[in-house]
């Protein structure tokens, strides 16, 4: 059973269900420079991901969502040559990923890990520095290249005042930032970021979302995003892919994707789909209690309100 | 914060804080003032405590009569004492610390444990315990065992090393190598061989026992330059081997995604430092013995002198070759006709100044 097929199952009401969405139906094929094709991922004998085809439209931010364990992570780590497929594969500009070096992916692809890991006493500068590795050698370590994409990614993501300060001593969302100007220190065109706001709180999820926004807009850069926030999803993606069961259940704009029927199917939530009142983006407001756990007969069913 | 976010883009590149460049034609690096200045510290020191360790002893020259003696002159009294007696020793000394220090700086830093080393991995015990096997058996095979002993030692111990060193990497590999795996089959790896040295030690006769408990001590006692040569070639060869492997090891500071993420392949880069290591410390061993803690314990002080975030390579070198010069230095006079085999000063030495760091340290920390 392919991706498209389960789409059609679990929400025909979307057109983003299938392959030939409006959003990529011209942009489709060769012309994006990531893509994933009969994509089967998983750890030992647990398969995770299953046949799973997906073009990452060039020049987008994507924003993937799907409830815990879904194989939204395990999907981003296998576009970012981070875990070998089991079957089919990852296509960066149009060649097998794995097939390609490691650092020849590094200078190309970007990629920010849920959690990762700094050693204690590590300074901003030397952390956003390291970015810089894929494009050094032992004789050329902080060349005048190095320190004008450094500086530039410390300016953007405004820590230039941080930079000497130990990345252990800075706050949660100072931290995501260092780490987030590591990646784009790298000058990669193409971002992956994976839940790039964990802990942050709400206005520093906002602060870091609007960079990658403006990151998109200023440098064409195509950011693909793993993001748990529905409403800062629709709000700050231009594509949405909604994941379940390691398979996309739908894919497309954020109103076309994140409809009252999706939610229910995909997150087994009962909820309101409303216009974002600042953007107009979809909005979903949870009604409370799973539908499993639902006792009012006369909602039938999530699909029969709203829109 | 939120009206930092908004700094204009594209505006020229600024300097980076804390960074200053070094640059020549192609070639670029960082200047880090605390790190050059801690190496030149300890070359000044090295130096000096190399000079002492030439000039005293019994047979006291004045440090003019060194200079003079190394460089052709000197009467054949001096000659004999500088070049065929301390020379080789103190060289052996600086060699094999130097590869301790390295040897523990690398491993330290790819395990991203400051307990790692190769003295905790089990790779100087096992090379303890292959030695151990040539001297107590050969005793017993009679005729081989002249031949064995005084050409083939230092080789069986510099393969027992390697072998452990090995054996415990592919214990520890699972699909890769997590750091605490690797630390835990090393603890279990170094017990083993310990107990197998010991156990050789008890059935041995007592005159071999006797002479590998000597040799298990770390001794630097009758290098002659038979000992400096194949290490120092073997140095020759390594040490600029593993410091171009080296730029590696800033991005293996991390977690394995961000390591592979930066470019890295992280299982060749740290399987091949790592072994690399042990080589060195093996090669070590293999000459002096094992020397207890230099390995263990340089590369933490050269980490705290330096005040970098992981054991500077080159600074650790340094310490570690001052730490084990001046040890024998200590143990060639301070204690008259005992000659305390320089293992115990290494230790004695070093113990004190770690723990003086670690406290300090923990002392900043609070206030």
């Amino acid at each position: 059973m392919t991706a498209s097929h389960i789409a059609h199952d679990t929400v025909d009401s979307t057109a983003a269900a299938t392959g030939s969405l409006p959003g990529s139906g011209s942009s489709e094929g060769a012309g994006n420079r990531l893509r994933a094709r009969d994509l089967s991922l998983g750890y030992g004998e647990r398969v995770v991901v299953d046949g799973l085809d997906l073009d990452v439209v060039d020049g987008t931010v994507t924003g993937v969502i799907g409830p815990n364990g879904c194989g939204k992570s395990t999907l981003l780590r296998a576009l970012g040559r981070l875990l070998r497929p089991k079957r089919g594969s990852v296509l960066l500009d149009g060649e097998p990923i794995h097939r390609m070096s490691t650092k020849e992916v590094a200078r190309t692809l970007g990629l920010l890990p849920q959690s990762p890991v700094a050693p204690e006493g590590l300074r901003v500068a030397d952390l956003v520095a390291r970015g810089r590795h894929p494009h050094q050698a032992w004789y050329r370590q902080w060349s005048g290249d190095d320190e004008s994409a450094v500086a530039e990614a410390l300016s953007l993501t405004g820590i230039g005042d941080l930079a000497d300060r130990s990345v252990d001593e800075l706050s949660g969302g100072q931290r995501q930032r260092a780490w987030l100007s590591m990646a784009l220190a790298q000058g990669t065109d193409l971002l992956l970021l994976d839940e790039p706001t964990t802990y942050l709180d709400l206005s520093h999820q906002v602060d870091v979302l609007e960079l990658i926004g403006r990151l998109h807009t200023e440098s064409g850069r195509t950011v693909v995003m793993v993001l748990h926030d529905l409403n800062l999803a629709a709000r700050y993606a231009d594509r949405l892919v909604a994941m379940s069961e390691g398979r996309i259940a739908a894919q497309g704009p954020p109103g076309e994707v994140l409809t009252e029927r999706l939610l229910h199917e995909v997150f087994d939530l009962r909820a309101r789909v409303i216009p974002d009142p600042v953007t107009g983006t979809p909005l979903v407001v949870p009604v409370g209690g799973r539908q499993s756990r639902g006792s009012e007969s006369e909602d039938a069913g999530p699909g029969t309100r709203g829109s | 914060m939120t009206e930092s976010v908004r700094t204009p883009v594209g505006a020229p590149a600024a300097r980076v804080r804390g960074r200053v460049p070094l640059r020549v034609g192609p070639v670029s690096t960082v200047l880090r003032l605390r790190p050059l200045v801690a190496l030149l510290g300890g070359l000044a020191g090295l130096l000096l405590v190399f000079a002492c360790d030439l000039a005293l002893g019994d047979y006291p020259i004045s440090p003019l009569g060194v200079l003079r003696t190394l460089f052709g002159g000197g009467d054949a009294g001096e000659r004999l004492v500088v070049l065929q007696l301390r020379l080789p020793r103190a060289l052996t000394g600086l060699l094999v610390g130097a590869a301790l220090g390295l040897s523990g700086a690398i491993t330290q830093a790819v395990v991203r444990n400051p307990l790692a080393s190769p003295d905790l991995l089990g790779v100087t015990t096992g090379a303890g315990a292959a030695a151990t096997v040539v001297i107590v058996t050969s005793g017993t095979l009679g005729g081989i065992s002249g031949v064995v002993a005084s050409l083939g030692l230092p080789l069986v111990a510099l393969v027992g090393g390697i072998a452990t060193a090995v054996l415990v990497g592919l214990l520890a590999y699972r699909g890769g190598v997590d750091s605490f795996r690797l630390v835990l089959v090393g603890i279990g790896m170094n017990a083993l061989t310990v107990n197998a040295t010991l156990w050789l030690l008890t059935i041995g006769e007592t005159q071999d026992a006797g002479r590998a408990m000597v040799w298990l001590t770390g001794s630097l006692n009758a290098r002659d330059w038979d000992n400096v040569v194949p290490v120092g070639l073997a140095l020759l060869v390594l040490v600029p081997l593993t410091l171009l492997g080296s730029h590696a090891l800033g991005a293996l500071q991390f977690d394995d995604d961000t390591v592979r993420e930066l470019g890295v392949p992280v299982n060749i880069a740290r399987g091949a430092l790592l072994l690399g290591a042990a080589v060195l410390a093996s090669l070590a061993t293999a000459a002096a013995g094992p020397i207890a803690f230099v390995a263990l314990a340089t590369p933490q002080i050269a980490l705290r002198t330096a005040g970098t975030p992981r054991p500077p390579l080159v600074v650790s070198m340094v310490f570690g070759a001052l730490l084990v010069v001046g040890a024998d230095l200590v143990s060639r006079t301070l204690f008259g006709s005992l000659q305390l085999p320089v293992g115990i000063v290494t230790a004695a030495l070093g113990a004190p100044y770690l723990i003086y760091l670690l406290v300090h340290r923990y002392r900043e920390v609070q206030t």
